[in-house]
This record gives structure tokens, sequence and C-alpha cells, in this order.
């Protein structure tokens, strides 16, 4: 803050001043016993931090086991009452046997809910109806300055097992950047924000583990082990949570009505046509080509009279092929209001034509 | 006051201020600062850097002792030889030697020379140490410290009750603290000290990965506590052992703990421990995994009693077992050699799968995994302090057997206040009468033992080295008996071998007891002494291997004519009371010269 009086106004307060430093000492005085109340509540919050933290923690244990140079763990935290946890997207998931084994070692088989490969992120879920297990609020997360003390959580090393703890670290907030990385030869697909730490908290297994505030807020998610593309030396980041969320609560949720992501060439401008409008919801479109199924048909729109129905595959429009869910909304948005679009659907080993009548834009 | 000064007071507080807020320290930073310079400079003189006698090879160490006792890592002086150069942070190099090793737990004591008063850290609990807690790792890394000044690194503590596999069977880390702060090559051997400067651990071993031989974040420490069980067993010189129980436990789909295979030489097995038991906890703690099984088992020597509690049926047992040596002799003594100078690294964890643990080394018939390989000794024993050569005596199944007649000398002088037994070699005479109220009559002849009780006569003859179950399921009382009046008229003279063992809880759950170990024609026996006191509190006594103890307890002790002998004494075997003797009368009679 920055005070500006006019100079005349402070000359003439000068003589009176003297006689209130008392006061102002007394004031100082005052403003060192609240920071040094802080300070205690500080170190007081470190461990309360862990034991908030601890138990939202998962060790996953997949595939890669006996390949050199792969692991088969890595860390996730749980992140809504229904089990879902957010981890990092990798050949660990890529397995019929995924584990999830919570701080207390209680052990759970994990299924894919779905994933962001441009962020490095899935999310998996495991069947805890009725533990009421800990889970991180997303909607609760903070963004942190350069200098912020953290905390590191993960299954580093698996040095973890069963009922053990993750481990944790100490460190701090060295820098916000953009990421420039490699694995390998290849350039990574995320180049959005990340934290820089000053802690060596991206060792095997870690990634999918968490920065949290010394007080106990969540910060990011420590991502896989990368080398700086500049510098050839090891990176120790995390993707902030913030970069994350919308991503994660789309995947829970199902519903990805705002495509983010670079690859997605549609904009939400050129999106006048939405499956939704004639009724149809697809399912999640997790991945690159995901085929174009329905998901559910919602009551008396045009799908349901024309007899869609949920597993449906939509195969062709306008005799076109469409191979994807995206494929699907770019043929869709195509078509030219009055037009009549006719979609073929695979039902078992059927195929069976239906049409629509694209209306304007504005009629939804 | 107008109001006018009441806002030119706010606005100057507020201006001057805001940039004391920014740039003005806090002065509980200030004072932790403080404090922790204060702390350093009073752990670090205790501090060791460890070379070989030629200035080769290095690591760190740290005093706990006023007279120079000093710990280290096992793989830290198996490099630089018996005699080693110690630095502290007066600028001085002292001299030291090995005491005693512990090849499993990749602990060393050493003594360091020329003083008494030599500074020391102090003991913590590594039981109470939490995550979160801050720790300072103090030490040599990378051989920085040329004026012998320690490198101070500080962070926190990453896990408790680590388990960190063995690299082949040895140096397994076990129930160890994993800390954040840089532990490198050079501080191996160093302490490990909370914040309030107490010693919790002993540095010995990181995680190093494709990043290189340097720290990662994932450093671990020997518990204090582990080192404390093995602390007797150090000193007395010995190359000491771990301990299995002779059962291999695994996890069970429900996540309990199961016996999936047992000895049957175990003593595990002889108290009624089977297959498929659940093991509910260990030494006092519940157990929940097989690391954590592997934990307990990890920190404790051989020859130690714990109890144990396992499930059968929905029905508890609890039984106190013996625990076995993890290796075979043999095995143990070829870890007399060289290692390399470095924190070992933590072993692939990949090797092994996760829930296939056993925690006895490999299983029968399964091949051992590659040992460390054992360079010949270098240059470094060659060159030997004259003043001090004495120190050093070399001995079959010893680091350092002029430590192991220090503590014999120290438990015989107990013995010798007991009064002169020395021309007690006749035949003795105990009558009185048992808790049963059988009279019985025990005479003790350079011929044999024998003993009335009641109606029954039982004798053990000593013409030759057949001995036998006497009185039947006694574990062989008469012999070990025999062996007693051995002990206390002939001490060492009267065994094959005597030495000092180390110290253990009396029966697993009594008083710490000094125990001295004794070979006589082959039975093995073990005399135990109250460390508080040095009191002779019992002892055990062996036919072999495979059949129990004979446990003898001297529950009071009286004067007869000038000797102390005990008034009452229980004798018992595979966890039962055979009797409890009352003595009334003890006479020795003059020994008989030869009929010819």
């Amino acid at each position: 803050m920055k005070t500006e009086f006019p100079a005349q106004y402070v000359d003439c307060e000068r003589r009176i001043a003297s006689r209130r430093l008392s006061r102002l000492a007394a004031f100082v005085i005052v403003c060192g016993m609240v920071l040094q109340y802080s300070a205690e509540l500080f170190a007081e919050s470190t461990r309360s931090t862990i034991d908030h933290v601890l138990p939202r923690m998962v060790k996953i244990f997949g595939s890669g086991k006996g390949f050199k140079g792969f692991y088969a763990y890595s860390t996730g935290f749980l992140v809504s009452p229904e089990g879902h946890i957010a981890t990092v997207w990798s050949y660990v998931l890529d397995s019929d046997q995924v584990t999830v084994v919570l701080n207390d070692g209680r052990r759970f088989s994990a299924s894919v809910v779905g994933a962001e490969p441009p962020l490095d992120l899935a999310v998996i879920k495991i069947d805890s109806e009725g533990l009421q297990l800990p889970y991180f609020d997303l909607n609760e997360v903070e963004e942190a300055d350069l200098g912020t003390r953290v905390l590191a959580f993960s299954n580093m090393f698996k040095v973890a097992t069963g009922d053990e703890p993750v481990s944790v670290m100490h460190g701090v907030i060295a820098a916000r950047t953009n990421l420039s990385a490699r694995r390998g030869r290849f350039q990574t697909p995320y180049t959005g924000p990340v934290y820089i730490l000053d802690a060596v908290t991206n060792n095997p297994g870690a990634g999918g583990g968490v920065i949290a505030s010394r007080s106990g807020n969540l910060l990011a998610m420590i991502g896989k082990e990368l080398k700086n593309t500049d510098s050839n030396t090891w990176l120790n980041y995390a993707v902030p949570i913030t970069e994350l969320r919308v991503s994660i609560d789309q995947i829970i949720t199902g519903i990805f009505d705002t495509p983010e992501s670079e690859d997605q060439e549609m904009s939400i401008a050129e999106e006048m046509y939405r499956p939704e409008m004639w009724g149809m919801v697809l399912v999640p479109d997790v991945v690159f080509r995901t085929p174009a199924y329905i998901d559910a048909v919602r009551p008396g729109t045009p799908a349901e009279t024309a007899g869609l129905r949920p597993d449906d595959l939509i195969l062709f429009v306008n005799d076109k092929l469409v191979s994807s869910c995206r494929a699907f909304r770019e043929a869709i948005n195509r078509q030219e209001e009055g037009d009549t679009m006719k979609v073929v659907v695979r039902r078992g080993d059927q195929l069976i034509a239906v049409e629509f009548f694209v209306p304007s834009p504005e009629e939804r | 006051m107008k109001i006018q000064d009441l806002i030119f007071f706010l606005a100057a507080a507020v201006a001057v201020l805001e940039p004391l807020r920014v740039f003005a320290v806090d002065p509980a930073v200030k004072e932790a600062e403080t404090k922790r310079v204060e702390l350093l400079s009073s752990i670090a003189p205790s501090v060791v850097a460890v070379f070989g006698q030629t200035g080769q090879g290095g690591g760190s160490g740290v005093l706990i002792s006023a007279d120079g006792y000093a710990l280290s890592n096992f793989h830290v002086t198996s490099s630089v030889g018996d005699f080693m150069l110690c630095g502290l942070n007066d600028g001085n190099l002292y001299d030291a030697v090995i005491v005693g090793i512990d090849p499993t737990g990749d602990v060393a004591l050493i003594k360091l020379l020329g003083r008494d008063d030599f500074p020391h850290a102090v003991l913590g609990d590594s039981d109470a140490v939490q995550v979160g807690d801050w720790v300072y790792v103090i030490g040599n890394p990378f051989l920085l410290a040329t004026d012998f000044h320690p490198t101070v690194t500080y962070g926190i503590v990453s896990g408790v009750h680590r388990y960190q596999y063995p690299a082949g069977t040895f140096l397994e880390y076990a129930d160890c603290l994993q800390v954040d702060a840089s532990i490198n090559p050079g501080n191996s051997g160093g302490p490990l000290f909370n914040a309030n400067g107490e010693l919790i651990g002993i540095n010995g071993r990181a995680s190093f990965e494709k990043r290189g031989r340097v720290n990662i974040g994932a450093g671990y420490a020997i518990s204090i506590n582990q080192i404390k069980h093995f602390m007797d067993h150090l000193r007395s010189g010995r190359i000491v052992d771990h301990a299995t129980l002779g059962a291999v436990v695994s996890s069970r789909s429900d996540g309990a703990v199961v016996v999936s295979n047992i000895m049957e030489e175990s003593e595990a097995f002889r108290r009624g421990l089977l297959e498929g038991d659940e093991i509910v906890s260990f030494a006092g703690r519940s157990i929940r995994s097989v690391n954590q099984f592997k934990n307990i088992l990890g920190i404790y020597p051989k020859g130690w009693k714990l109890p144990l509690v396992y499930r059968r049926d929905e029905e508890k047992h609890e039984i106190y077992v013996r625990l076995r040596a993890l290796h075979q002799e043999a095995e143990l003594l070829s870890q007399g050699g060289n290692a390399p100078p470095q924190p070992m690294p933590e072993p692939d964890p990949e090797e092994k799968p996760e829930q296939e643990q056993d925690g006895q080394g490999p299983k029968k018939g399964e091949p051992r995994r590659p040992q460390i390989p054992i360079p010949a000794h270098g240059a470094a024993a060659a060159k030997v302090p004259e003043k001090y050569r004495h120190l050093l005596v070399k001995k079959s199944g010893f680091a350092n057997y002029y430590f192991n007649q220090l503590e014999q000398t120290r438990i015989l002088g107990w013995l010798d206040s007991l009064g002169n037994y020395a021309n007690a070699e006749g035949t003795w005479n105990l009558t009185g009468r048992t808790d049963r109220d059988q009279a019985f009559d025990l005479t003790m002849a350079p011929q044999g033992v024998g003993l009335e009780l009641g109606e029954q006569v039982f004798v053990q003859t000593l013409d030759d080295v057949q001995f036998n179950d006497e009185p039947p399921d006694t574990g062989g009382f008469l012999i070990a008996l025999h062996q007693l009046k051995q002990m206390l008229v002939r001490h060492e003279e009267g065994f094959a071998e005597l030495y000092y063992l180390g110290s253990e809880p009396l029966d697993g759950f009594g008083p710490q007891v000094d125990v001295l170990a004794t070979t006589f024609e082959g039975l093995e026996s073990f005399w135990y002494f109250r460390k508080s006191d040095g009191r002779f509190v019992g002892f055990n006594s062996s036919l072999d291997e495979q059949t129990d103890d004979c446990e003898v307890r001297f529950l009071s002790w009286e004067n007869w004519q000038g000797r102390q002998f005990p008034k009452d004494f229980q004798v018992r075997t595979a966890a039962r009371d055979f009797a409890v003797f009352h003595v009334e009368k003890f006479a020795i009679a003059p020994p008989i010269a030869p009929a010819d």
C-alpha cells in the first residue's frame, strides 16, 4: 500500500508525531505477537496437514512389472465420495488388474473411468459404496505463490506397502512456469502451467501423488518422471489441480460439454448442433476415438420417437462413416437448417436407419 | 485527539508496518534459528568422520559414551580395517578400534581411544518418532569435511517402520526411519538426530536410481531402538546375528498374516504353532502385514525370547518363543571382510514379489541370492598402532575378542562375590523338600549326579559324554546342575568355551540380564545376571538343539558357611514347571583322595 499526503500536511504534523511513537511501538509489539502466534499455528499445522492428507492417498499397483525401467506402481488420491481416484495416465493402468491399496491397507480392484491424455490425467474408481472414505473436495483447491512451503505425498519407490502410509517430503514452490519436457525422445503432450519444486518429488511411482500447502490445502498433482527439454535434467514438478479440476469432474460425471483440450479442433462457436438437441446422449468421450455409442435416449425427443435406444452404435450420417463421438459431432455440425439428416445405427447385428429434421440452431 | 490525527496515525502505522511485514523476520523464526544453531553446536562434537589407517575409505559415525564407544555402519568399518582413524570437530584425529559388528543390521560398534571424556550423543526413542518430525542428518558426505567439521542436512521424517529388503541375506533395514534430509555417500554410519538433538538412528542407506548415487529424497536410518537391542551384543566384540522364528508367514486373501510353513525343529513348533495359524501379535505389536512381521523380527538378536499371540479356530493362544539364528555360522564369519564404503543402494523392490516374503531368508531348496562381494583385506589391516596393538584380539566368531574378555571379567567378578568356591571340588549334598512336598536328596559328586525324589532315584554319570534327560522331561536337570557346579567352582576353566553373549530380557518378560554362554562337552548353556545389580538369577542348559532347555531360576539365596548358594530354585522346561526346590541343607565334602 502506498500513502500519499501533501508535504505541508506531514510537516505540520511532525511535532506531534514523536508523542505517538510510544503508541506506535505498542502497535508493533501487538503485530509481533500476532505473527508469533501464527508461526506456532504453522508448526502445528504440519502434523495436522499430514493427518488430513494421508488417509486421502492411495497406492496403485498395475502392469509394468518385469520390464526394465518400468515400475508397476504409482500413486493416486481420492476425489469423490463414490471412490473416484485421480492419478497420472500411464501404462500402470493398462492392465486388467489394477489394485488400489488404501492408507489403512484395505485393498480394492479398480477400473479406469476415463483419461485425459493431453493432461496425463486418469480417473479410476473403486467400489467403496457405504465406506464413507475421506476425499479431497476439488472445489476447495488453491493456487500457490512462489515460495509457498509445501509437503509432497507419494508412493515413491513403493517404500510403503499394505497399511504403511505413503512417503512425505518437504519443499518450497520454486517456480511456476509452462512445462517443456520430454519422456525419452518424445515431447510431452502437456505444455500447460506447472509448479517447479526444490525437493526431489518426481521419483519412480510418485506420479499421481499430491502437493499440499503446509496449511493443508491441496495444490497440485505430482507428474510422471520427465526431463527438461532444454537442460536434459530431471524435473521436479506438479500440475496445479486448477488445471485438472474440470477434466476430473467431466470424467466423473461423464458430461463433456466444454471441450478444452487443444487437439479437439471444434470450438464452442462452431458447435451449433449437439446430439442432445435430438435427445441423444453419447457415452463419455474419453479417448481419441471413442465409438459413438448412445448412452441414453431422453424421453419425448425425436430420438425416442425414431426408436433409438441406449447402446445403439452410430455408424453413418448421411451415408458417411462416423468412427467416433467426435466425428459424429463434426458430422451433425455440417448440417444446414431444414435438412433431413439420415442416421444409421447398429443394434446387435442389425443396421437400423432413422431420419431427423434439422431445425434452426436457436430452436433447441 | 482530532479525527485527522487518528487518520494520520493509522495511515502512518500502515505505511511503516507494511514494508516491515514484508521484510521483517518473524521473531519466532529468529528464535527457532538461534535454537537450531545452539543445538547443532551442542551435538556436532559427537559426530565422527571415519577413515582407514592410511586415510582411505571414509564414512561417518557417532559417539555414544564418554569412554569412546561409537556407532557406525558395518559397511563403513568393514572397508577400513580393524584399526581406523576418527576425526572429530575439535580438529583432532583419534585412533579407534573395532568392537563388534552386526552385518545383517549394518551396524558396527567401534571405540575411539585416548580420552575418557569424549563428547557423546544422548540416545532417543525411535518409536516415538512421527512422520513430519524435523530431523538433522550430520556426517561427512562426499568426504567434504577436511577439518572434520561435519556437514548438516535438514529434513523431515517421510515414513516410520519402513522395511527395506536385504542385499543378499545381509544389510536388511527392518523397522527403519525414512527421511527426506539428504543422505549421500559418506553419510553412512552417521547420526540422525531429532529436533531435540537426541540420537534416533544411524543413516546408512538411500534409494538410488537413474539419477546416480546421490540423494533423491529417500534415505533410510537404522532405528536406535533396534540398536539398543543389540548394544550389549555389540559390546561383546562378537559378530552378532539376527533371528528367524523358524516359520514362514504370508498374507491370506483377507489380509490376515498366517503361518504358511514351519520348521519342526523350531521352538515355535514345540510351543504349538502350526501351519495355518494366524499371527495376531508379535513382541507386543499387532501384526497386519507380512512387512510388519518382518519389521519386528528384524530388530531382535538371535536367541531373544519374545511373546507371540496366534489364533486358531477363533481361539487365541499366547506363547513365548526363543528366536533361532538367521544365518549359519560359516555365512556370518564370511562377513568379517570388506564391503563398499558407501550408502548401500536399496535393492530393486521389483525383484521380489510383494506378498511372498517370509522374512526368513531363502526357503529350503531355493538357491541363496548372491552375497556381497568380499575382497581380501587390503593394506588397511596391515598398519596397527603399536600403542594399541593389545586392544585387538582376533578369534573366530568375534570382530574383536579383547572386548569380550573385558565383559567376561566384569561378570565373573560378580560370581566371585558369591564366596570362595575354588576349593569346593568335592561332593555337594543338597537336601530339602519340593513344592509338591516331596523330600529330595541331591548328590553332586565328581563321578556323577544323583537325585532321590520321593520314592524315585535318578542318576547321571560323568564317566562318558552320554548325557540324558534325567529326570525325564526336565531337559536334563542333573547334567545342568553339574554345569552349575563347574561354573561356581572353576569358572571358565570348567568349560570348553565361555564368552559374554550380550543382554536380553529374562525369559522374554523379565528384567534385562547379562548373558554368559558356555560349552561343556558339547552342551550349550546360558547364564543370566541381572544388569541392574549383577545378581545371578539362573541359567538354561540344553541337551541338543531339538529339545527344550532345562531352565533353572534362583528365587532366593542363603549364606551357607561363607558361600552364597540358592535356598529356593525353580526348575522348568518346555514352558512347564517341574518343581521348586527348597534347600534345607547344603554341604560340601572335601575332595576324596584317589583310592590308590
